[in-house]
Formats: C-alpha cells, structure tokens, sequence
C-alpha cells in the first residue's frame, strides 16, 4: 500500500511538474475551436452533433499521453527497480492508473466547460457531458495505461498504440455519445459498464504486458 | 540478518542461444562473487536473472533476504535534483533522509545533491547508483559493471562501501571487466568456451 501512495504520488508530479496535463487538454479545446470553421456557425446544427463532436476529441486526446506512461521508466529501469523491490506489476499499474486519471479526467472535464460553450451546449447537454467524461474517463485512463504497456519499447509504438487503443475505446464513445440524448436512459449505466470492464482488466493486462516486456 | 543467496545447477537461454548452464554458487554473509567474462556471456543475465528480472531455464535461486541491483540504467528522474531522486527510492527501501545524506558522502557527491540528474556525467551517474544501492540497506548487492567510468579515487569509494556491506554481514555480487578489488571473493567465469 505503501508502495501504490509512493508511485501514484511520483507520476502525478511528474505529470504536474511537466507539461504533461496541459496537452490533451489544449487538443481537445483546439478541436472544439476547429469544429464549427468546418461545419458552419448554425447554432441548431452545432447544438446537436457538439456533444458528438467532443466526445470524439476526448477519444482522441487520451491517445495523446500515451508515450509517457509506461516507456521513460522502461527505458530508466525504474519497472525493473520496482521489481527487485518485489512489488508487483499489478500494483504498479493500478498506481499508474489512477495517477494518470487524475492528470486527465479532471482537466478534460474542466475542458469541456468552455468546449460546450464554443460549440454552442444547452446547459442540459453540458451535464450530461460532464457525467459521461467522469466515468468515460476512467475508462480512458485505464484503457491507456494498458496499450502504453503493451506498445512500450516497440519501434513507432506511437502509431501502433493508436491503432490499438482506438477500437477498444469504441463502447466508451457510443455509450458516452448515447448518454447525451435524454431519451437512451440505459446509456449511462451501458457507459459505467465499459468503463468499469476496461477498468478491472486494465491492471492484469498491464501487469502481464510489463513482465513480458523484460525478456 | 542472515543473508543468503544459492544457486544450482542454473541455465540461461536468450533468444535461442544457450548462455550458461549448470552454474553452481553459495555465498552466505560477508561473502563476495565476482561474475568474469567476455561481452555477451550472459553476466548482465545472471544478475537480472538473481534479481528475479528473467526466468532461469533451468535450476533454482534461493534467497534470504533483499536484493537491490544496479544495473546499466541508474532510474532516477532525469529533471529532479539528485538528493531527492536517490530520496524516493530510500522511502521506498523505507530508509531516511540521513541515509541518502551518508550515502552520497561515501560516493564524494555530497557537493552536488543538488544537481539536476540529467547533467551528471556517466562516471558521476554510476556513482549515484551506487549511492541509490548503498542507500538502500538491503542484503544482497547485485551490481553490473560497478567500476565502469569510474575515476581510481570512485573505485576505491566503491571498493570501501563493498567492503563496509560485507563486514556488516551483506553479501555482494558483482559482474565486471575492470579490475575491482574484493578479498576472498568466490571467482565466477562464464561462457569462456565462446
């Protein structure tokens, strides 16, 4: 336990001290920027496919961290100290986990604030956003930290983590987008679900990837 | 503590190229292996093989006590200063300040704690992976390439600090090329038929 508050404290400053945080959230504002350049200024048309719209930006931003969580401590030999130290990749990972939803979910919600309002979100839609990005982001989080694992030390990982992570994200972006329309009352609970699945097998599959990535 | 540390009869296999096989060792407290021979022998692998970091092949390690390794990477975080990246490591060997302080004097970089980690030089971040090892406390010292791009005034600090572990009941393995001078030290040749 020791062990978890040590390692989730040294990502979360790492994240803090650094630039970390701020990228995903300027790319998801940047994209709610370009969004109505590209559609029209419309406010009906930009009112409704907006939550849409930002829920594929989030997407797209929690691939943007991915070359940071997992590869510089490989590369630093900080996996293999933790490893002497007998502490397991499952906690480790669970760490990095929560470390990094902390450095994502949060800002990205915040984001979402001045997005809905370039975008034109009825206030209605905006919580409706708010609570989906909380659990998406879990997810999110999760589902990161894994394909990082698994592409870490492979040549253009970058690329392939895209590649990787984008169709397992899928159920978070239809589920979350789904949660926006007030008549698909079971979204939410579909979204918790994936997010939550993504979740519990994060950590096994991340641990699992580290260990292999030794050899 | 009662350190311990043996090994029978182990095997390495990397890719498909057997590196040593039936490698016998027992070292109990205050003692010393020095792991010889050529490049690609497989002495990084038996370290990281002791250290739980590979599988063995074959035979079984058996070990009393903690292990820290220094490998060829020092895992310390690049933009912080030195003492307080050696200092995350010491909370989690749950070891002080004071020790870290001891420590970095021991290696002579005392006067440069407060150096970021990135601008040390190769010989100055060998040393503060030692310092990262000493720091620790634990039992059994696994150390690769120890004295490499270290000055004579460093290797005779590394030499001490070894010497100081072993009197203390610890037990230290190391796999190098220089010359590293460790008295009664088991001799441990691999791969001298490549």
């Amino acid at each position: 336990m020791n062990a978890f508050f040590a390692i989730a404290r040294r990502d979360l400053a790492r994240v803090f001290t650094g630039s970390g945080w701020a990228l995903p959230l300027v790319f998801f504002l940047l994209v709610a920027t370009l969004f109505p350049f590209a559609i029209g200024p419309d406010p009906t048309i930009l009112g409704r496919v907006g939550g849409g719209a930002l829920w594929t930006a989030a997407l797209l931003a929690a691939l943007l961290p991915i070359d940071r969580l997992i590869a510089p401590d490989r590369d630093a030999g900080v996996l293999d100290q933790y490893a002497v130290r007998g502490i397991s990749e499952e906690v480790v990972a669970i760490a990095k986990i929560s470390a990094h939803w902390i450095g994502f979910g949060p800002p990205l919600m915040l984001a979402a604030l001045p997005a809905s309002a370039l975008l034109g979100m009825d206030a209605e839609s905006l919580m409706r956003l708010e609570l989906g990005l909380a659990m998406g982001s879990l997810g999110l989080a999760a589902l990161a930290v894994t394909v990082a694992a698994l592409v870490a030390g492979l040549p253009s990982g970058g690329a392939l983590a895209g590649l990787l992570m984008l169709p397992l994200a899928v159920p978070i972006l239809i589920f979350g987008a789904g949660a926006l329309d007030e008549l698909q009352r079971g979204a939410f609970f579909l979204l918790a679900a994936s997010a939550l699945l993504l979740l519990a097998i994060a950590p096994f599959a991340t641990g699992a990837a580290i260990r292999i990535m030794r050899e | 503590m009662a350190a311990k540390l043996r090994l029978e009869s182990l095997g390495c296999v990397r890719g498909d190229r057997a590196l040593f096989t039936g490698l016998e060792l027992a070292l109990g407290a205050g003692d010393a292996a020095l792991v010889t021979g050529p490049n690609g022998a497989g002495k990084t692998s038996l370290l990281r093989v002791i250290a739980g970091l590979l599988p063995a092949q074959s035979g079984t390690v058996e070990i009393e006590g903690a292990l820290a390794f220094a490998g060829e990477q020092t895992a310390l975080d690049r933009e912080q200063p030195l003492e307080r990246a050696l200092l995350y490591w010491a909370r989690l060997d749950a070891q002080d300040s004071a020790g870290v302080r001891a420590a970095l004097d021991s290696m002579a970089l005392g006067n440069i704690a407060d150096v970021p980690v990135r601008m040390l030089s190769t010989g100055q971040a060998k040393r503060a992976a030692l310092v990262r090892v000493i720091a620790g406390n634990a039992d059994i010292w696994l150390l690769d390439e120890p004295s490499n791009g270290l000055d004579t005034d460093a290797r005779a600090r590394l030499e001490a600090a070894i010497a100081g572990h072993r009197a203390a009941g610890g037990i230290v393995i190391a796999a190098t090329h220089q010359p590293l001078d460790m008295p009664d030290a088991v001799n441990l040749t691999i791969g001298e038929a490549a």
